[in-house]
């Protein structure tokens, strides 16, 4: 069994809640005592109908106001995979949850109400679904029963999204039509639609083949811990150093040659450590620790790559951005810290090149500043060099995030188009 | 050539997942801690550190908070894993803060020490000077929980703010914080019920007896199995009788209950849980059920 993490985008009136909360009942995700506690508090308020989104909104705040402020995750399984929902709102005030909860998805959702077909919203959701490199996208086609299970309405969804999803990065995209209150092709395929013949959103979601998303092919280790065992009753560990990371693409074997970043130098693997014995080769998701032939002089930041098949060493990036301060902008001249892989360092903003409006995807250009939940294209000067690939090739060495040195908060999350 | 399948197990995964977050704040921080009850997900949670250090020693002390409540198997257990790994366990005791006036001991039946914790808790951060608190909390247990980031920000007052918390994005945390503040880190935040237990199969993981199904004296209050101790107030409405439960979750003993259950092999309380229809909390904790709201509240004072 593996894990497929997906989030969702739209609003309540999409009836994604309610898309959520049957897909976790019917799997067996709800409890008992959380369907009590949220009929009591819809009868309480007079809601007619028990409303599944008080399962996801869980804070004071957004009950009391109704809304999803926040990204909540929730988990489900079934016999076949086990899932991460990150539920993020719709509204475009929320541009920075949906962001997050993208940045590790291998799937979203995106919901549409077949009545009134694809809005400037959904539009929105493609768009940032593709900036984050989403892998898999599937459209849902929702309130199916409120237009007869009408084909030709769905197919004129099908095909406006179609032509909007071709300007865009969409790697793989499908389309379900679907009535989430009924459950016409959620969990099984519905008798309602006998001119659709793909199989139920549950299904696609258990079936997607997401293993080879990740990149297998350029060998990436950042470097994030030293492990030097300090026993000295040990003899056998006194010379033993090692390095502790989590593989971030490629796949590395023992005996492998790689080269460290800075330095340059090249050496062999000489053992591929974890707790539970040494292993014959190490990829993504994988944490592990390695051990070399040569002593070498490595440190937490550093990288690990293939001779032939190096990252850029950069310290001038070229990144779109998406600011995430309540307040503080982003302008020509701000200093931030930014964290990459393992490595920390400054950053200096040079210029603004544009600030894309996420609905129509127009660049403007005269743009002086990114506010909160503001996406533009960005170019960084760093103090020291990072060690980057595109995040279009892959999205743990090509994604930063950008903290600010005087609140400390995390202000802004780029991703890397191009570095020198 | 042979195509290789690159799929990993959902285990895997957040083993791996969990792993990178310990080593993140080892390698980011001055002086973290562990918070180590005995009960499982601070299990699994300390067999993560092992492995994500190993060789090496876990370079962090452990930390409990002792309400005095407590199950004596679970303390035995505790003192017993610490030793065996030649971990600094630091104790910080809910009693001493009420000899200390630090707090005020509740009175009546239903007297709790649960909330009188944060206070030990967060001043036994400040004496110590721990910048990073790892805890076992996971993300489906409650819905507080849910929204609740990796690196959790806590504010010179130990406070949680879930309405000003610092976007998580990828695997990259932001560990940046003042001298006074601290961030509680959740390495466990994806993982599930069910994939605890899954894991404690698969690594053989020993835990504390009160999990498997034993013959206990208790008595029911607001539909919940309260353990015959001198610490839990009982009145003379609620009858004492004989039954064979189990824990599902381990905590003070005034406000946690037991479920009855003939589940005495880990393979038999995965199967039960896999049945089961309502949460862990739901079914056992008292605390949670003060108020619809009631673990947002505890966690925004600085609970854990």
């Amino acid at each position: 069994m593996d894990i497929l993490r997906f989030a969702t985008a739209g609003s309540v009136d999409d009836g994604k809640s309610t898309l959520i909360g049957r897909l976790l009942f019917d799997s067996k995700a709800i409890f008992e005592d959380q369907l009590e506690a949220v009929e009591r508090t819809s009868r309480d308020r007079g809601t007619e109908f028990t409303d599944l989104s008080l399962l996801t909104d869980g804070l004071r705040a957004e009950r009391e106001q109704g809304i999803t402020i926040d990204v909540a995750y929730r988990y489900f399984a079934t016999p076949k995979r086990k899932f991460i929902i990150a539920d993020t709102p719709g509204h475009i005030q929320y541009t920075r949850n949906m962001v997050t909860g993208a940045s590790t998805a291998d799937l979203a959702i995106i919901l549409i109400d077949a009545r009134k077909g694809v809005l400037e919203q959904s539009r929105r959701h493609a768009f940032l679904t593709s900036l984050l490199r989403v892998p898999h996208l599937v459209l849902a086609v929702n309130k199916m029963d409120l237009v007869d299970y009408s084909q030709e309405r769905f197919e004129e969804i099908r095909d406006e999204f179609t032509a909007f999803a071709s300007k865009l990065n969409v790697g793989d995209l499908t389309f379900i039509p679907i009535s989430a209150l009924n459950g016409d092709n959620v969990v099984s395929r519905s008798e309602n639609t006998p001119w659709y013949l793909g199989t139920s959103l549950l299904h696609h979601l258990e079936n997607v083949h997401i293993a080879s998303d990740r990149n297998l092919v350029d060998v990436r280790f950042p470097v994030q811990y030293v492990i030097r065992p300090q026993r000295a009753n040990d003899h056998a560990l006194h010379d033993y150093r090692g390095y502790a990371g989590q593989v971030a693409g490629g796949v590395l074997k023992p005996g492998d040659e790689v080269v460290h970043l800075p330095s340059g130098l090249t050496t062999r693997i000489a053992s591929i450590d974890t707790f539970d014995g040494p292993v014959e080769e190490a990829f993504p998701p994988m944490s592990v620790t390695l051990r070399f032939e040569d002593d070498l002089d490595i440190s937490r930041g550093d990288m690990i790559a293939r001779p032939n098949n190096q990252p850029q060493v950069a310290q001038d990036l070229e990144a779109m951005v998406c600011w995430m301060a309540d307040g503080l902008k982003l302008t020509p001249r701000s200093k931030l810290t930014i964290k990459h892989t393992t490595r920390t360092a400054r950053a200096l903003v040079r210029d603004l090149h544009y600030r894309l409006d996420v609905n129509t995807l127009h660049r403007d250009e005269d743009a002086t500043s990114l506010g909160l939940n503001e996406i533009g294209r960005v170019s960084l000067r760093v103090t020291q060099p990072l060690f980057v690939d595109d995040y279009a090739r892959n999205r743990l060495t090509g994604g930063f995030i950008l903290v600010d040195e005087a609140t400390n908060g995390t202000v802004g999350a780029g991703m890397v188009i191009d570095a020198h | 050539m042979l195509q290789r399948d690159y799929t990993t197990s959902q285990l895997d995964v957040l083993e791996a997942e969990a792993i990178h977050i310990m080593r993140e704040v080892a390698a980011e921080f001055e002086r973290p801690c562990l918070l180590f009850s005995g009960g499982k997900d601070s299990i699994v949670m300390l067999r993560i550190a092992e492995k994500a250090f190993w060789p090496a020693a876990i370079p962090f002390p452990l930390m409990h908070v002792d309400t005095g409540h407590n199950f004596d198997e679970v303390i035995e257990f505790r003192d017993r894993r610490t030793a065996e790994l030649g971990a600094r366990l630091v104790v910080a005791s809910v009693q001493d803060s009420i000899d200390q006036g630090r707090v005020v001991e509740q009175t009546g039946r239903r007297a709790s020490r649960n909330r009188l914790q944060t206070t030990t808790l967060l001043d036994a951060i400040e004496e110590h000077e721990f910048d990073a608190v790892f805890g076992g909390a996971r993300r489906d247990e409650e819905k507080a929980r849910a929204k609740e980031r990796v690196f959790s920000f806590r504010d010179d007052f130990g406070q949680w703010d879930p309405k000003n918390q610092r976007p998580e994005l990828w695997n990259l945390y932001n560990s940046r914080i003042r001298k006074g503040e601290h961030i509680r880190v959740f390495p466990l935040s994806n993982w599930t019920e069910l994939d605890i237990w899954d894991y404690i199969r698969r690594e053989g993981i020993e835990i504390p007896s009160i999990y498997f199904a034993h013959t206990r004296k208790v008595f029911e209050r607001d539909g919940m199995l309260l353990p015959d101790a001198e610490v839990v107030r009982r009145g003379d409405d609620e009858p004492l009788f004989e039954a064979v439960v189990r824990y599902r979750t381990v905590g003070d003993m005034t406000c946690t209950g037991a479920v009855q259950s003939t589940a005495a092999t880990v393979e038999e309380i995965i199967e039960e849980i896999a049945a089961t229809r309502i949460t862990e909390r739901g079914a056992t904790r008292a605390d949670d059920r003060a108020s619809e709201a009631a673990m947002e509240d505890r966690k925004r004072e600085g609970y854990f």
